[in-house]
């Protein structure tokens, strides 16, 4: 399978989010210029992390109009996959393929630091080489991170299970202390409801080699490449890429 | 025209005026004053600082760039180069913490990618005032969120540095951003304007009254009004910087240029004649063409303003179509505003006139040096005899006081305002020893750290300057690394008193000494004179950024304890010297006496072993000893370990129990083996003539120690670490 990295003018992730799914995950990889109409044949789109335009306005808010995101938009309806990291998370709640909104961290400050998150469903195509109820130790770095949305949306969003990851402390338990950001009900990462498109504030590119201090975040990435190589029995046998996180 | 007045605006003397007509053989006109004013400047000039630099060693077979470009460049071999620098930013920091700090970000990332290097680590010195001072919270909160602000947008990792607190810096506080960059050796750049018909093309922000700190005439000379004056503080675009960063070196990776310099001080005045000077050609430029984001701006204006995140590029005339197309990619505009040209002559128009016509030889490479008057500093003040210092009863809640003490406390409410980890190479975190960052694709790492006590070098300048050097050289040993170059930021009070100048010699000194003992370069740096506010300066404060390389990153070593049941070694000898110290000034309000002593061959040899026992794989962790002596060390042994693992020590010893646990002596390491290797390790270090003895094991709860069989302190690990956690955010806490 082949993944596409979204370059956006202020994103600063997309070099990591090439790194790990080309180095670490050994899979064909290709940056995807932000004014281009072509998505290159990849099977999933990666929106990373950074700043794209600056923030300015409201995270996410210009690099949406981006010429590129009619692409991905049409894409993700097809049903293709794409996974919004950190800023990119920002840029799809702003695109309309997630619901819901960010606001500034709990404390008003910038956060950049090993984050536990508990895996909802490990179902999702996202999550498949996890199971449910594992922790996940991997980092955050942002300042809009502190996730929001209306009463009523909010309980669609637990009702349809959209909820994939959740801030948890070391042993999976869900704490006031351990969600630094104050997102309401916790939420790290979530889906759409059709589960092609998910969106987390933690960097699994920043957790995908052991010497940057946790593997944790390769769950993610072999799950796509689980989820997606077996739909394409052409391509190389997933099994290899199975995580060793049972 | 220009009378006595106008040159004090300018910050000229008389002499220097004379100077000037001299060199230009006419009176200038008041925009060429202008330009005099800003590049002889002390910060552009290095007028009373350049004499003394040249004691520095800067020599050595990796350095491919010593003092004099935009930044150092060291070898480091596989093709690869670094690019460093460390630059202040102290005055308009606290004027607006923010955007001081922020712009200090932004101005030396410039330096970096100027040179063709991608930067990949920023590291920060802060000084403030105690943080029990509201104004002196506000100042580092705003310093803080400036650079956190500025770095993570942009992309470059901000992996350490130190940040110390102290009344001198109540109305004065430092700021020190050091930045690493990483280039292919065969793809630097460097500031050149060569090639007559050469294209000279503008790239970036566009001009604005920001930072003009002339820009305070007599309107009428001007025919403008006084409400056109702006703070002198610039404001920051990460987003625009970024954007320049990524169309910079792309341009540079694809070699459409011929050189290219950043407008930083004196912009555009000094970018152009620089790059010309350098070349020793010409340049003409046309002020019309310079993009402006105001209305009526003088060329005085547009010369001197300080507006951020600008370049200046110089491509052939073939190449332009192909640079101008590389930035419009990035969104942003390269018009061309003149041409190289032959007869080292600075031509500048602005409407048709030639406003600017000057020799750029004169304006960059003729400042005058000063020998300025010096007066030797005096004796520390004494610190009483020990004997008339109380022994505290509880050394327990000491080491409690001293680790909550801000300058040793736990620093993460600041790192984890900063990205940290973005480019994912960082290996080891803020708040240990060194930073350290892997380069992709090599089995080498590079390490780097921050390190000056400004304390010791208020009581002994030159002592206080080769324990910075020696205490960087350390902590790099302590990861593994081998120190490779240094850059610095000297942080002075006013260079026209005789005593500051007197420090400021010593230091230098000092600095110089060191530097030859360990064999690595300085590669350039950057002077910080007249940080006195009210009459007062602060403590003199050399800060030293190192540089050092690890061959193989699997041999790195961290500072927390790895496991329980394992050896711990002193290497280094205690001796008695409360000087200076932290317990000195804690527990008993002392800023007096000698700072430790320094032998730098002694530091050598036991920094030397340390190196060769981690190459060996005998060390499990290591870390040196510094702030609070052997007591605090142990404790951050404890806290920087997964698990918090406590220690049981016991100490031989004739020393004081209180100097014991919290001397500074120096050239100090705690090390830790596996109890199978402390025969080989200790063996090794007797014959090397480097002082070494086991002094307990890790394991259990407490950090516990006895003096041959008589236990001085007992404190639970948690407790020490909840006391060295939460002090800094106290400060902080939001009051509801």
């Amino acid at each position: 399978m082949k993944f596409g990295v979204v370059q956006f003018p202020g994103s600063n992730c997309d070099f990591d989010a090439y790194h790990a799914l080309s180095r670490a995950m050994k899979r064909p990889t290709v940056m995807l210029w932000h004014k281009d109409h072509d998505l290159r044949g990849v099977d999933c789109v990666v929106l990373p992390g950074g700043f794209a335009y600056g923030d300015y306005l409201r995270v996410g808010a210009i690099a949406r109009f981006s010429p590129l995101m009619q692409e991905v938009q049409a894409f993700a309806r097809r049903g293709g996959h794409v996974l919004g990291i950190c800023n990119g998370f920002q840029v799809l709640l702003e695109l309309g393929l997630l619901p819901g909104a960010m606001l500034r961290n709990k404390n008003l400050k910038f956060l950049c630091q090993h984050v536990h998150i508990r895996v909802e469903d490990a179902r999702t195509d996202f999550t498949r080489a996890a199971r449910k109820g594992q922790v996940l130790r991997i980092p955050i770095a942002h300042f809009d991170g502190n996730y929001y949305a209306p009463a009523r949306a909010l309980k669609e969003i637990e009702r349809r299970g959209q909820v994939v990851f959740r801030y948890c402390d070391a042993d999976g338990r869900v704490t006031d202390e351990a969600n630094v950001n104050g997102s309401l009900h916790a939420i790290a990462g979530i889906r759409n409801e059709a589960g092609n498109v998910l969106g987390l504030m933690p960097h699994p590119e920043r957790a995908s080699e052991a010497l940057l201090g946790s593997t944790d975040g390769r769950a993610i990435f072999e799950s796509l490449i689980f989820s997606l190589e077996r739909r394409r029995p052409s391509r190389r046998p997933a099994a290899r890429t199975r995580a060793r996180h049972d | 025209m220009i009378d006595q007045a106008l040159l004090d605006q300018h910050n000229l003397t008389a002499d220097e005026y004379r100077l000037i007509v001299e060199l230009i053989g006419k009176e200038p006109n008041l925009t060429e004053l202008g330009i005099f004013s800003v590049m002889w400047s002390e910060h552009c000039g290095y007028k009373s600082s350049r004499v003394h630099l040249k004691k520095l060693p800067t020599e050595g077979p990796r350095v491919v760039q010593g003092p004099g470009e935009n930044a150092g460049i060291l070898d480091i071999g596989d093709g690869l180069v670094v690019v460093f620098k460390i630059e202040s930013h102290n005055h308009p920091s606290y004027i607006e913490p923010y955007q001081g700090a922020a712009t200090g970000v932004g101005g030396i990332l410039r330096d970096i990618f100027t040179m063709g290097a991608r930067p990949i680590a920023v590291l920060d010195s802060l000084r403030f005032g105690p943080p029990d001072d509201p104004k002196n919270r506000s100042v580092m909160e705003g310093v803080v969120s400036g650079i956190s602000g500025y770095g993570n947008s942009i992309g470059v990792p901000t992996v350490g540095g130190e940040v110390y607190f102290d009344p001198c810096y109540n109305l004065n506080p430092l700021v020190n951003v050091f930045c690493l960059g990483l280039a292919e050796k065969d793809k630097i750049f460097y500031a050149k304007a060569e090639g007559a018909g050469n294209k000279v093309l503008y790239v970036g922000a566009k001009t604005g009254r920001d930072g003009i700190h002339g820009a305070t005439m007599a309107s009428a000379e001007f025919g403008m009004e006084t409400e056109h004056k702006r703070p002198n503080v610039q404001v920051g675009d990460p987003f625009k910087e970024k954007l320049l960063l990524e169309a910079c070196l792309e341009v540079m990776d694809r070699g459409l240029i011929v050189g290219i310099q950043d407008m930083g001080a004196a912009g555009l005045t000094c970018s152009t004649t620089e790059m010309a000077a350098k070349s020793g050609m010409g340049v003409v430029v046309d002020l019309d063409k310079v993009p402006q984001r105001e209305e009526g701006m003088t060329p005085y204006e547009i010369l001197l303003s300080e507006s951020q995140e600008r370049m200046l590029l110089v491509a052939t005339p073939d190449n332009v179509a192909a640079v101008q197309a590389v930035f419009a990619k990035w969104d942003l505009d390269a018009p061309v505003i003149g041409e190289v040209v032959e007869g080292g002559r600075a031509r500048i128009s602005f409407k048709g006139q030639v406003v600017v016509d000057i020799p750029v030889d004169a304006v960059v490479n003729l400042c005058p040096a000063y020998t300025r008057p010096s007066l030797p500093p005096g004796p520390p003040p004494p610190a009483p005899p020990l004997e008339a210092l109380p022994l505290p009863e509880d050394l327990g809640a000491v080491l409690l006081k001293l680790l909550a003490s801000p300058t040793i406390a736990d620093k993460e409410w600041v790192f984890r305002q900063y990205d940290h980890m973005v480019q994912i190479n960082t290996v080891v975190l803020p708040g240990a020893d060194a930073a350290v960052l892997r380069i992709k694709g090599s089995p080498k790492a590079l390490a780097m750290t921050l390190d000056g006590n400004a304390l010791y070098t208020r009581l002994d300048p030159r002592t206080g300057a080769r324990i910075a050097v020696a205490e960087a050289c350390r902590n790099l040993a302590c990861v593994g690394a081998r120190p490779i170059g240094v850059t610095n930021c000297l942080n002075f009070g006013s260079p026209e008193k005789p005593e500051v100048m007197g420090q400021f010699e010593q230091a230098v000194t000092g600095i110089a000494e060191a530097c030859r003992t360990f064999g690595i370069p300085v590669t350039g740096g950057n002077v910080s004179f007249y940080n006195d506010t009210e009459g007062l300066s602060i403590h003199p404060t050399p800060v030293l950024g190192i540089v050092g390389l690890i061959e193989d990153i699997r041999r790195l070593v961290r500072p927390g304890f790895r496991a329980a049941g394992d050896a711990i070694v002193l290497i280094g000898e205690s001796r008695e010297e409360v000087g200076g110290t932290e317990y000195l000034l804690a527990q008993h309000g002392l800023r007096a006496g000698a700072p430790p002593a320094i032998d730098l061959e002694q530091e050598k040899r036991n920094q030397d072993f340390l190196l060769e026992a981690i190459e060996a794989g005998l060390v499990r962790s290591a870390h040196d000893l510094s702030e609070g002596g052997l007591a605090v060390a142990l404790a951050e042994c404890a806290f920087h370990g997964r698990g918090r693992i406590g220690c049981e020590v016991d100490l031989r010893s004739d020393l004081r129990d209180d100097v014991l646990l919290f001397g500074e002596s120096q050239s100090r390491i705690l090390v830790t083996c596996r109890p199978a290797d402390l025969g080989g390790l200790l063996g090794s270090a007797a014959a090397r003539g480097v002082p070494a003895e086991a002094i307990g094991r890790t394991g259990g709860t407490w950090i516990a120690v006895e003096r041959s069989g008589r236990g001085i302190l007992r404190v639970p690990v948690a407790e020490a670490y909840e006391a060295w956690k939460t002090s800094l955010p106290s400060y902080f806490q939001i009051r509801t």
